[in-house]
């Protein structure tokens, strides 16, 4: 019995550490390559559920809304990237936290204005719904296991990018020694837009895929943000392969740990206790984990810049 | 040019401290504001109004002393603020209601959790240490949320304030003003003296160049720890002022968004300055107090339709001004005013 | 000969396959002024940091005052008197001229995590910085923003900051880098001042300033140390012509 929920729980912190990904693959290169730190991520997360939200009620088809929605988050990155952040990298750490904490204040009032403060749903496409069987008497949605095929394909496809093509080589290099690149006589304007609008793409991605399975709402980038950041930083800043295992330990730990903690500490602890003190650690496992990475190792698992 | 020409002219011994102009104006303003807040019909709201303002100056100010003199930009401040609120809330669901007992603990609480956060992010440099407080931060909103015996997610109503020695006198809205000023001031006193002393001088040092620091024998990471820790018990001090202007807690007092908040509230003052903070901490609570209003006034030749919509949503309007200011406003408020700074 | 105030045993540093410095033996005693010369990438900058304690050998020993101080990071071998400055100028750019030196003083006089008092306008520590200050010829700019100075001037600053911390040994990365023909004439005047108060460990690629100087020479090429001896003796070393042929002429 145990067992059955044990691999439940794996799979879902799974499932939830591939979204974590998409959603740090974009904020790690940016941070990487341009030394940008980009607050208004998660609100790109968010933005790509919203757009999935509109383009399912007004197709009625959530393959076509998902096709609407990628190019629309991916303009809408680009978007923000000419009209502000552009202005910010050359700025320090702290206005860049600080415009682009602005950015969250007005897109999460700006989705209530147009969509309403009441959260959305979105239908979970017909011929993903259902469960089915993966072993003796376990069944895990089918919609659940489609997005992690999703996560893993892009994490393929984004590891196929960044270390076989001449972009990807750029965006490494960049993430190691930026002034380096800017020296080789490339044009960095380019560069940063490739990258920024390929990681809003990536986050909307994240959102689109999340939107039938949790309430599509304003503010609902913000926390995940933190998560992602937590990613990276585990992961070590500008390292791909790093937010990926970095990801896939979060989600694990987080979600097992947030129905196994009571169980655990039901051995030196009696049952009342125990699940009380389980509760209340679970939520802080993660940042307790992040800690004592970063105690052991400053710059993370995997630092990409020397 | 004239700036050599004025450093020259100073004499070797620095010149005995002149009556500064702004923090006289603000604490003056600041004294004589609840006599001013009688005579307004509307005592009640201005008074408390202004002990936000309070409260949030003190928090930003506590943020500035290792922010603006330590160039460490720590992400999770607000988890001070909740530590003092919650030994507020705590202190009082188990009978002890005297501020007495209650700000010592909150202090001592404050102090440990900067202590033990404040070891292991101090270890880290620049981005990592802004995240690693953030995720403190975030540590400490989930174990609140998680205190069911304490409210949970909704957080907690408090009986009544805490009492002052035995007595009830922070109930009556002009002493609870009156309590706030003093602390607002002590601190403010207090962190002047410190960015002066020896102490300041060696956390100034190695904000500049950290390794020039290690080179003449100081090691920057006990100074920035002590001025964390320092700083730490001063925003805890602000929670417990919060939590009795509020009459409430709840994890929203520790919200990255309101670490955030602080952050801004410190740039827009003007780093460094001390009352800088106050100045933006002001500033930030009145324009998010007042802008609904001034949108209200501004969009009168919309329909009225429209013009409730507008008033509902000022968020988007202050996210824009939020940006707008980071992009053009530097320096702050501190450095548009003549002889606003000083270091 | 008097005892040796800094002893390094068989330094070595490498940067992956890289080997910077390789098997470095020296002996410094006290009172000497040492110069470490060698063409440009011999690894000279890197021997002051594994000295002073910035960047950790990858082997050896380094002995000072008597104690091996190896494994020691760079702000406790400032406490044990070892005073170093940098080849970019390290000052504090936001402090006064004084107040860059005054800090130098505060660390080795009482305790710096005094909260309370004007720090400004101690005189226990303005005093013995103005003096620093008079040393190096910048007294009357004592005043003066250190990032307003000249570089020249920050070069003198430098030396008067470590020579605040009253050090035992004074390692100097490079001290006429970067000043003209004039400023570098001053600040060599103020080190012949200083040869009488301290030990001095100095690299430089100023040879005329070098010979004229130093009591003893040692010439480091590669990473490895080809030869120790009095100015004379370098000067007339094959080997040590050899390393520098095409290099620049030896004064």
């Amino acid at each position: 019995m145990t067992a059955t929920l044990l691999l439940i729980q794996a799979l879902n912190g799974l499932q939830f550490g591939l979204i974590l990904f998409l959603i740090a693959a974009g904020l790690t290169l940016v941070f990487g390559v341009m030394d940008f730190i980009n607050l208004a991520h998660g609100v790109q997360y968010m933005v790509g559920a919203y757009l999935v939200a509109a383009f399912s009620a007004w197709t009625g088809n959530f393959g076509l809304a998902l096709l609407l929605a990628l190019p629309t988050a991916l303009a809408f990155g680009l978007l923000l990237e000419v009209l502000i952040f552009r202005h910010l990298y050359d700025r320090d750490h702290l206005d860049q936290v600080l415009a682009t904490f602005g950015v969250i204040v007005f897109l999460n009032q700006a989705v209530k204005f147009i969509w309403g403060a009441a959260p959305l749903n979105v239908p979970v496409p017909e011929i993903f719904s259902g469960s089915i069987e993966i072993t003796d008497g376990l069944l895990y949605p089918v919609y659940r296991l489609v997005i992690i095929a999703a996560g893993l394909a892009v994490a393929l496809l984004l590891y196929v990018l960044v270390s076989r093509t001449r972009v990807g080589m750029l965006v490494r290099a960049g993430a190691t020694n930026p002034q380096m690149v800017s020296a080789l006589g490339v044009n960095i304007q380019r560069l940063f837009m490739v990258v920024f609008g390929f990681g809003a793409m990536l986050a909307g991605f994240a959102g689109a895929m999340v939107a039938p399975i949790l309430s599509v709402e304003p503010g609902m980038g913000d926390n995940i943000l933190i998560l992602a950041f937590v990613v990276i930083v585990i992961g070590g800043i500008g390292s791909i392969r790093g937010a990926f295992l970095a990801a896939i330990l979060i989600g694990l730990v987080d979600t097992v740990g947030r129905s196994f903690a009571p169980n655990i500490l039901r051995f030196f602890l009696d049952p009342a206790t125990a699940s009380q003190t389980g509760r209340a650690v679970a939520p802080m496992l993660i940042y307790i984990f992040m800690a004592a990475v970063l105690f052991f190792r400053p710059s993370g698992l995997f630092p990409a810049k020397r | 040019m004239t700036d050599i020409a004025r450093m020259q002219s100073a004499s070797i011994v620095p010149p005995a401290p002149r009556i500064e102009r702004v923090p006289l104006i603000l604490f003056g303003a600041l004294a004589i504001a609840p006599f001013l807040a009688a005579l307004s019909g509307a005592e009640g709201y201005v008074l408390s109004l202004l002990c936000r303002v309070m409260i949030f100056g003190l928090a930003a100010l506590s943020l500035d002393l290792i922010l603006g003199y330590g160039a460490l930009v720590s992400f999770g401040h607000a988890a001070f603020l909740g530590i003092g609120g919650y030994a507020v809330g705590i202190l009082a669901s188990h009978g002890m209601e005297d501020a007495l007992v209650q700000i010592p603990v909150a202090l001592a609480a404050s102090g440990l959790f900067a202590a033990i956060t404040g070891t292991i992010s101090l270890r880290t440099k620049g981005v990592y240490f802004i995240m690693i407080t953030l995720a403190f931060g975030q540590m400490l909103f989930f174990l609140a949320t998680s205190l069911a015996a304490y409210g949970g997610d909704d957080g907690l109503t408090l009986p009544s304030r805490s009492l002052l020695a035995g007595t009830t006198i922070l109930k009556n809205d002009r002493v609870f003003y009156g309590f706030c000023f003093i602390c607002l001031l002590g601190v403010y006193v207090l962190a002047r003296e410190i960015v002066s002393s020896r102490f300041g001088r060696v956390l100034r040092g190695a904000k500049e160049n950290p390794t020039r620091m290690e080179a003449i024998g100081f090691h920057p990471f006990r100074f920035q720890l002590l001025a964390y820790v320092i700083s730490g018990m001063m925003a805890g001090l602000a929670g417990v002022l919060l939590a009795n202007q509020a009459e409430f807690i709840s994890p929203s007092f520790m919200t990255w968004q309101r670490s955030g908040e602080l952050i801004f509230m410190v740039v827009l003052g003007g780093l460094g300055s001390l009352h800088g903070a106050i100045v933006g901490a002001a500033a930030f609570l009145l324009l998010e107090e007042f802008l609904p209003e001034i949108l209200h006034l501004a969009s009168f030749m919309l329909s009225s339709d429209l013009q409730s919509r507008l008033v509902e949503n000022w968020k988007m309007v202050f996210g824009p001004v939020l940006i707008l200011i980071v992009l053009f406003v530097r320096g702050g408020i501190m450095g548009l005013v003549p002889g606003g700074r000083h270091d | 000969m008097t005892k040796p105030l800094l002893e390094l045993r068989n330094l070595r540093k490498n940067y992956g396959a890289l080997i910077v410095t390789d098997d470095v033996s020296l002996s410094v005693p006290e009172g000497e002024v040492h110069a470490i010369i060698g063409p440009n990438g011999a690894g000279k900058t890197t021997l002051i940091h594994q000295i002073s304690g910035l960047a950790p050998s990858g082997s050896g020993q380094v002995l000072f005052d008597g104690q091996d101080i190896t494994g020691l990071r760079l702000h406790e071998r400032a406490r044990r008197g070892l005073a170093r400055s940098f080849q970019i100028t390290s000052v504090l750019p936001g402090f006064s001229a004084l107040e860059n030196v005054a800090l130098a003083v505060q660390a080795r006089s009482g305790s710096s995590y005094r909260l309370f008092g004007n720090a400004a306008r101690e005189p226990d520590l303005n005093g013995p910085a103005m003096e620093c200050l008079n040393l190096v010829g910048l007294g009357s700019r004592s005043h003066v923003l250190a990032g307003l100075l000249s570089h020249g001037e920050k070069r003198q600053l430098e030396l008067a900051i470590a020579l605040a911390t009253e050090p035992k040994l004074l390692l100097l990365d490079e001290p006429l880098a970067g000043t003209g023909h004039e400023e570098s004439r001053r600040v060599v005047e103020v080190l012949r001042r200083l040869r009488s108060r301290t030990t001095i460990l100095l690299i430089e690629h100023d040879m005329e300033a070098v010979f004229s100087l130093a009591d003893r020479i040692s010439v480091l090429v590669y990473g490895r140390l080809i030869a120790t001896g009095t100015p004379e003796q370098i000067r007339h070393n094959p080997e040590v012509r050899a390393a520098y042929l095409g290099e620049e002429e030896m004064a």
